[in-house]
Order: structure tokens, then sequence, then C-alpha cells
């Protein structure tokens, strides 16, 4: 079971229990007469969520050897009673067998079922006193880590004019090697001493706290009420560091978002640059390719269920190749017949738009399908406390921009690159040249759908695994491709990137249902002005 | 002579198709009660609507298990009304005036229940509507079993504001006139409780919005001043899943920053990794979890009926098994299945609902139910977390807009009104 800690360990933090126990007084917030600890073991058992809580405070002050292993365990949701006699046990799975371990003795149950065993039920009030009385306790722990933690969740409830609470945590916080933890105390420390009486410790602290991004250093500066003039202009000058730091932050992190947003937006229409803006075919599947991509990675996981964090680089190739062959199959079977046919050509591919939607709704149900997400790409980068970049977020941002440079260099270094680009620019020339132009216009349209994919892969981990994913992207990617310049790959990152940086600086005052009608209309007037988009082709390819 | 096997094999085959097709034209030529499913089966709603569909089908083979209705069978006619609001009408007619069916269990949007309005109104059906709603309508030919905005919203701000101690409030939405209704209920209630409107913070996106990254940024910094926050949440099918990712990226836990959703359910969890979710919190007046013998016995006919042990249950289900109940129940009453007597006959009736109560048709044409409140576990289920004392009767009108505020439905004999004015005495002129 995770967290739960050795017995030896426990004992080696005897000493320091007394002292936990006496915090514990402190966070506490039911004064109530406390349970023995057997009436707080049976309590635990029963439905009320306030009795539970005393439960949970009482177990808390007596501290019996149990305590963290109980505590994690209730915040697992692997704390379970007998339903016969109401004594407690350990749940854990176990090669898909539910065991029950005693708490108080040896015994070990396992069984195929959970029958006969109920969940101790906690709800989120329960689950924040648990983890007060958690931090309490593991201000002392080994891990430095844990100890930040737990400082960290004093520091959201801090404010309160507790002398004998900041004795111990200035005991502690000399004891402390770790400088993080120790500047985390120090700032508990001065938040608490802004809502004391002690005035003379108040300029030293409202430094301390100027100095901190953190949340609950700015909610103590705007609680306090200053005794003096001097404090109180002070203060006041603490709170305008603060917030003219958090303004510049909060610039990098809409930046950061809309270069994100970019990416999506570049990464679902760099394949339809290649089918649209080189081929010159209107291919409305092309969102369909990238749900198909999708759909891709949500099989690869289920054929790699114990190694997701390798399953989506495995998606990748694989969503290029099942992509790319339906692309070469849409382009031999329908689009071929149809070159110069531009309407046709719409209409056609829309058609096997809404065939492809409804094959997957018939094979994978109308239901969203679940694509995990690797533990390398979830939780955010903690630049500092008010600026915080999500990590898959910024994976796409590298994955768009390399998928970018292997296409440019399909493009501009490989033999198929340089029959690409002459078929597009003079069929016929090409042709005569010994071209086979059939055969190059398969393999365009493959890679231009295979890259739509790729975008799918990255897509599933963001948005909905569903039928209608296609859908949402088509339009964007148009967009995308029209306003960088058709037939201009470069103009498409560009485009995509601006697009998103645009959105996101409006979204904020605009809110997003505006701000994405206001780039909509910029579009259109952009298109007016300069019809070939930011960066027209030049040369005789642009007159046709 | 292989060629003679083959052919003697055919017309076998086309011999026992056609003796079959003739045995069920028989069995349809005898009288039947025809039941219409009005249900998306393809486009965006599929992934909702097609459930219910299901869960009909299984209601009605039961029923006919049991001996159909008034010694007849019930047969159910299935339409596609393809997530098109306007084809719903089209559908709807159909199912009234060709295929003959005596009531219809269908919709899931408002927009395709005010589409098919009109068309019950007029051809003087029965439509039994489903699903949560915005409330501030009542027709004759309409049977509310989803929840009012009083048997959903409200109770859950009030759970936040008395169990979880909430002072600010975010009540973000999906861009359409469920949630903007909704919010517009809520932040009156908020308002005549106390809240001031700088602790109200207000967003709407649009349908299917996938980059949630500014506005829960937006969210983390308006619950970092020190009071407790709570999201409220409207946000509307697929934009959910996004929205939940970006909240567990960014690190919102529901100790922190508690979302309570009205149109998240255990269908939608399904599609989700639910590890980074839970804590975070549903209003519903159905869970899956509910520990009762009759849930019990309605997900084991559910698994039996879709063949697949790992199908969920969700509330709009429930509902389709109250209304579907309460059909049959009043049918039962009024010995025929004519509109006119089966309305009257509904008004009153009583039914087992699936949390262990039992629910009641008002003369409002809504319903009385429970109400639930979950926290979100690990394996995509909920876990009442609170419920209400005792049932809670779906207002039609809502007493926290100024504009609905002394208005009542009743369609019981002498009053027979939808919209009903306290103050001035009149009934409005509208149908519903």
């Amino acid at each position: 079971m995770s967290g739960l800690v050795s017995r030896q360990q426990l004992v080696l933090q005897a000493s320091l229990l007394i002292l936990s126990s006496l915090l514990f007084f402190l966070v506490s917030p039911a004064y109530g007469e406390t349970l023995s600890l057997d009436d707080a073991w049976k309590t635990l058992t029963v439905k009320s969520y306030s009795k539970k809580a005393n439960a949970i405070n009482a177990i808390a002050e007596h501290q019996p050897p149990e305590t963290l292993a109980v505590f994690n365990a209730l915040l697992q949701g692997e704390l379970f009673y007998s339903k016969r006699d109401k004594k407690l046990y350990y749940m854990s799975e176990v090669k898909e067998q539910y065991q029950f371990k005693a708490l108080f003795n040896e015994e070990v149950i396992t069984q195929a079922r959970k029958r006969g065993f109920k969940k101790v039920k906690v709800n989120n009030k329960l689950r924040s006193l648990i983890r007060q009385n958690l931090a309490a306790i593991q201000l002392t722990d080994s891990d430095g880590k844990i100890r930040l933690n737990a400082v960290n969740e004093l520091l959201k409830r801090s404010g309160g004019d507790d002398g004998d609470l900041n004795e111990l945590i200035s005991g502690l916080a000399i004891q402390e090697g770790d400088s993080n933890v120790k500047m985390a105390m120090q700032l508990l420390l001065a938040a608490n001493v802004l809502s004391s009486e002690a005035h003379a410790q108040h300029h030293a602290a409202i430094a301390t706290l100027g100095a901190s991004l953190n949340p609950a250093a700015l909610n103590a500066l705007n609680r306090y009420s200053a005794p003096s003039e001097e404090l109180k202009t002070e203060a006041l000058k603490a709170v305008k560091s603060i917030e003219s730091q958090k303004e510049f932050y909060s610039i990098l992190e809409t930046i950061f978002f809309g270069l994100s947003l970019g990416s999506v937006l570049a990464l679902a229409a760099i394949g339809l640059a290649i089918t649209f803006g080189v081929m010159g075919v209107i291919n409305m599947a092309h969102g369909e390719l990238i749900m198909i991509g999708a759909y891709t990675t949500f099989v690869v996981q289920i054929l790699m269920p114990n190694n997701i964090g390798a399953s989506i680089i495995v998606a990748i190739p694989a969503a290029f190749i099942v992509a790319g062959l339906v692309g070469v199959a849409i382009e031999r079977g329908v689009i071929r017949h149809l070159y110069g046919r531009p309407l046709e050509t719409l209409l056609a591919t829309f058609g096997i738009s809404l065939i492809l939607q409804q094959a997957v709704r018939s094979i994978f149900s109308p239901l969203n399908r679940t694509v995990e997400t690797p533990e390398w790409m979830s939780g955010a980068w903690q630049f500092n406390e008010v600026l915080a970049l999500t990590w898959n977020r910024m994976y796409l941002i590298f994955f768009c921009i390399a998928v970018f440079m292997v296409l440019i260099a399909i493009m501009k270094k490989t033999p198929l690159g340089l029959q690409v680009r002459a078929v597009s620019q003079n069929r016929t020339m090409a042709r005569a040249m010994g071209v086979r132009s059939d055969w190059v216009d398969a393999l365009t349209f493959g890679l231009g759908a295979g890259i739509a994919g790729i975008a799918g892969v990255a897509l599933s981990l963001l948005t909905n695994v569903g039928p209608n994913l296609g859908q949402a992207y088509i339009i964007d990617s148009f967009m995308v491709v029209v306003f960088g310049g058709v037939g201009n790959l470069w103009g498409t990152l560009v485009a995509g990137m601006s697009l998103g940086v645009a959105n996101k600086i409006m979204e904020p005052w605009a809110g997003a249902v505006l701000a994405k009608i206001l780039v909509l209309i910029f579009i259109i007037l952009f298109i007016q002005k300069r019809p070939k988009g930011l960066f027209p082709q030049r040369g005789r390819a642009a007159e046709e | 002579m292989m060629k003679h096997d083959k052919l003697k094999k055919l017309t076998i085959a086309v011999t026992l198709a056609a003796s079959s097709l003739a045995v069920s034209t028989v069995s349809w030529a005898e009288e039947t009660i025809k039941v219409g499913v009005l249900h998306s089966l393809s486009g965006t709603m599929a992934i909702s609507e097609t459930t219910l569909k299901d869960t009909m089908l299984m209601l009605i083979d039961e029923q006919n298990k049991k001996g159909g209705v008034l010694g007849k069978k019930l047969e159910p006619v299935v339409v596609d009304p393809a997530s098109n609001w306007p084809l719903f009408a089209e559908k709807a007619r159909e199912l009234v005036s060709k295929n003959k069916t005596d009531v219809v269990f269908g919709c899931w949007t408002s927009v395709s229940r005010k589409s098919v309005l009109p068309v019950f109104e007029e051809l003087n059906s029965i439509l039994f509507y489903p699903v949560q709603y915005e409330g501030e309508e009542s027709s004759e030919n309409i049977f509310y079993t989803g929840a009012a905005p009083n048997q959903q919203a409200v109770p859950a701000v009030d759970y936040l504001m008395n169990e979880i101690e909430v002072e600010r409030w975010v009540l973000a939405g999906t861009d359409y006139v469920y949630p903007r209704t909704t919010n517009k209920i809520l932040k009156a209630y908020l308002i005549s409780k106390g809240v001031g409107e700088k602790d109200i913070m207000i967003n709407y996106t649009p349908f299917g919005h996938s980059d949630w990254q500014s506005i829960v940024s937006d969210i983390k910094k308006f619950g970092n001043s020190g009071k407790k926050t709570a999201v409220v949440s409207t946000i509307n099918g697929d934009a959910n899943i996004p929205f939940y990712k970006e909240l567990g990226n960014q690190g919102v836990s529901a100790e922190d920053i508690p979302v309570v959703a009205f149109s998240v359910g255990e269908e939608e969890l399904s599609g989700l990794d639910t590890k980074p979710l839970v804590g975070h919190l549903a209003a519903w007046n159905y869970f899956m979890s509910v520990e009762s013998d009759i849930n019990e016995a309605f997900i084991d006919n559910w698994h039996a009926h879709t063949k697949d042990n790992k199908r969920v249950t969700n509330d709009p289900m429930e509902a389709h098994y109250i209304g579907f109940n309460m059909w049959v129940k009043a049918v039962e009453k009024a010995g025929t299945t004519d509109p006119d007597a089966v309305k009257d006959a509904l008004i009153g009736v009583t039914v087992p609902n699936l949390s262990g109560g039992y629910s009641a048709m008002m003369p409002n044409h809504h319903i009385t139910k429970p109400v639930l409140i979950g926290e979100i576990q690990k394996n995509g289920q909920f876990e009442t977390v609170w419920e209400t004392s005792g049932l809670v009767a779906g207002d039609a009108w809502s007493d926290f807009l100024s504009g609905s505020k002394d208005i009542i439905a009743d369609w019981r004999a002498p009053l027979s009104c939808g919209n009903y004015n306290v103050k001035s005495g009149k009934c409005s002129g509208q149908d519903f």
C-alpha cells in the first residue's frame, strides 16, 4: 500500500509526536469532547460524516501507530469494514482479486468481489480534514517534499492568531535543512504574525510576504489591518509589487496559452496545408482523418494496457500509417476521378466524412472513448507560485514544431518532395520529365492524411475521442491554411500560432464566444485585402 | 450437382424467410399499442440519446413479457431525428399521424423539445421528456420526468453553501438556453442569500469548447482570494472532458475548488480518466451507485438487455423508467390509450423510482424526486454524500425570476392552465 510508513520510522518520530499532537490541537477546528481511541475506530464505520470527522480528530490526537496508514487509506478510498462485525480492513487489489488486511491482527481475506465489506466513505470536507491532520504529522517527515506539502497545506489556512503554533513552527524552521521548506515555514510565520498583536514584528513580516508570490501572502496582506500609517503604506507597497509581478507573469501565461492553442491549430492544419495547399484538393474529410488518428491511439492503448507511457510513442507511427492508408484509399477511390472539379470534390469528400463518422459510430459506439494521458505528460511545471505551465501543452508545442521540421525536410530534401513540388507547379512538364504524376498524387495525399493522423494522436490527449472529433477542427484548419497563404507551409505555422495568441489575448475581456467571432471577422477582412493570405506563393506556380 | 445443391438451399432459405415474414405480419396484424421513441441515433446528440432508445426498448420488452398493457402488446416505433432540430418536429408528426403512436418518449436538448412542442399540442398526443432542463414551461401535452432547476441546481447550491461553506461562485456554462436560464435563476438565488455581485463570476463558452487553459487559470485566480470557492458547471456534453482534463493538469483539486456539474453523469465519465477528478461533484436525482433492490434489478436487466456488463446507467434513464411506468399505470387506470383520458389519469399517479422511494406526477406535469449530491470516484461512479430528506416537487416556473414568480401551472379541470398568473388571475394566452 502506498504511503504506508513502517513502524520503525514512527518510533523514530516518537520524540516529535508530542509536538505534533500539540499542533493538532491548534489546527483542529473541532474543540468538542474527544472520543476514546476505541470509540474512534468504531465511529469510522457509521454513516454520518460529522461523526466520522470527530473520529478522525480523535485518532489524530491519540496518535496510534496506525494513524498514517489509516489516513492514507482513507484518502485513497482503501479503508473498508466488514458488514458483519464492523472490523476495519485495508483493501488492495492483487491480481484482479480483492485483498482485505485486518487493521489490528494478521488476518488476510482474499476474495473475488467486495461482498461482505463496505468502504469507509469520505467526502471533500473529511479529505481536507485528513490532509490537515496529516500535515501536522508530516511536518517532521524525513522526506523534504512531504514536509513542503505539509507546510503548504497549513499555509492555505494561515492567518490564525496562535502564539503556540508560531513558536512550534519557528522552532522547526531553525532545524530545517531544506531551503524551500524553510522559506515556506517563514512565510507561514509571517502570515500568522501579521494577524497577531506583535506589532514590532509586522515590519519584517510585511517584507517577507512582499517578496513572495504565494497567494497566501497576498491574502494575508489584503486582510491586514495596519495599526499605524507607516505600516499601512508599507503593506500597500508590498501588495502593489506583488500585483505588478503577477501581471507580468499572467502576460507570459497568456502567451504560452496562445502558443499552445496555436500549435493545436497548426498541427490540425499542416495535413490540410499539403492536400489543400499543395495539391489544391478541398478535402472535407480532413477532420475525420484526424479522428482516425485519435482512434488509432485508443486502439494502441488497448493493445498495450500496461504501458501507457510508451503507447503514445507507438501510436504516432501507427496513426500515420493508418490515416495515411485511408488517405491513399480515398485518393485512389474517389478524388482521382474528380481533379479539376472542386465542387464535386467538396461534396464527395463531405460524403466520405459522414461515412467515416458513422463507421466509427458503428465500430466503437457513439460514446466517447478514453485515451489515458501518460504519467510523464500530466501535471504542470511550477515555474513559481503564480506561473505553472502544463506539461502536456509544452510537449504539444515541441511536437508541433518537430512534425513541422520533418515535413519541411521531406518537401525540401527528398526525391518525393521534389516530385511533389514539380507536379504541383506544372503537371504536364513534370510528366514529360518522367514523373509518375498519379503515383505522386496518391503519395502526397497519403502524406497529408498521415500527418492529420499524427495530429489526432496529439488531440486525443487534449479533447474527446469521439465520432465528432473531426468536425470541431475542420473549419479552424481551413481558416489557418487560407490565412497563412495557400501552398505555403511556413504560412500555416505562422498563421496557426498568431491566431492562437490573438484568440487567447482577446479571450479574457471578450469571452470565449466573442473572441472566436472577432478572429473570424478579422480573417474575413484580411482575406478581402490580401486574398492570397499572409505569405502568398510567388513565381509561375502562383499564376494558375 | 453442386449448383443444384446451392439452388435447393437458396429455395429453402427463401421459403423460410417468406414464412417468417408471414408470421411476423400476422403478429403485426394483432392490435398493438404503439410507443414512439424519438431519440437521435446519429449526429452530435447520438452520444447521449442512443442509450435512451435502448432503455425504452428494454422497458417495452419487459412490459410485453408481463403481458403488455390492457391485454395488448406494446410495439416500439423508433425513428432517428439525427440531432437535427427541425427534423425532430417532422419525425414527431410522422410518429403521431402516420404511425399512429399513442405516446412518445423522446428528446434531449431543450431546443428539440421546443421544436416538437407545437406538434404535440396540435395533434393532441403525449410526450415524455426525460432530461433535466431549465424550467419556465408547462405544456398540456408534455410530461417532464427530468429535474426542474429547483430539483437539481438550487439544492446543489444549498449543499455547497451550507455544508462546504462556499462564499465565492463561478457559474460556468455552455452558451445556450439551459445554462443561461439556470444561471439567471442561480444568480438571483445567490444574491437573495446575501452573496455579493463581485463574488459571482459568470462565464459562457461555445458548444464543444476544447481549449480551457485561460478559463481554468481565471477560475484558479478567482479562487485564490482566501474565500472558499466553488464552480457550478452547466457545461454541456463533449466540452466537459477537456475541461476536467485541464482542471487536473493545472492542479485544481476538488478540496480547493470543487466543481458541481449538472450535465455530467456516469455515461460522460465512462469516456474519461477519472483519477484527477475524485471528489468533484454532480447533482442528480439518481446515481447508478444508489443502493436499493429495485436499482440492482434494473442494472441487471440493463446488462442483460445490452449484453454488456460494463454499461452504466444514468439519471435520464431513470426518468424514462419512471415516465414509462407512470404511463402504463395511467393507461390501466383510464382503461384506454385516448390522450385526453390518459393525460387526466396521469396526474397523481405514483410509481417507484430507482432510489428506493416513490415518485408522483404533479398537476404541473412535473414529478417529485429526491435530490442527490455525489462525489466522483476513481472507478467512474458517484458516491452519494448528501441527499434531501424528502422528495422535492418539480417547479415549472421558478420562484427566483421576477417574470415567473407569480406564475403557476395546474392542468386539473377547473384551471387547466400551464401559465396562470396568481396576481392578475389570468391564464396567459399561450398554450404553454
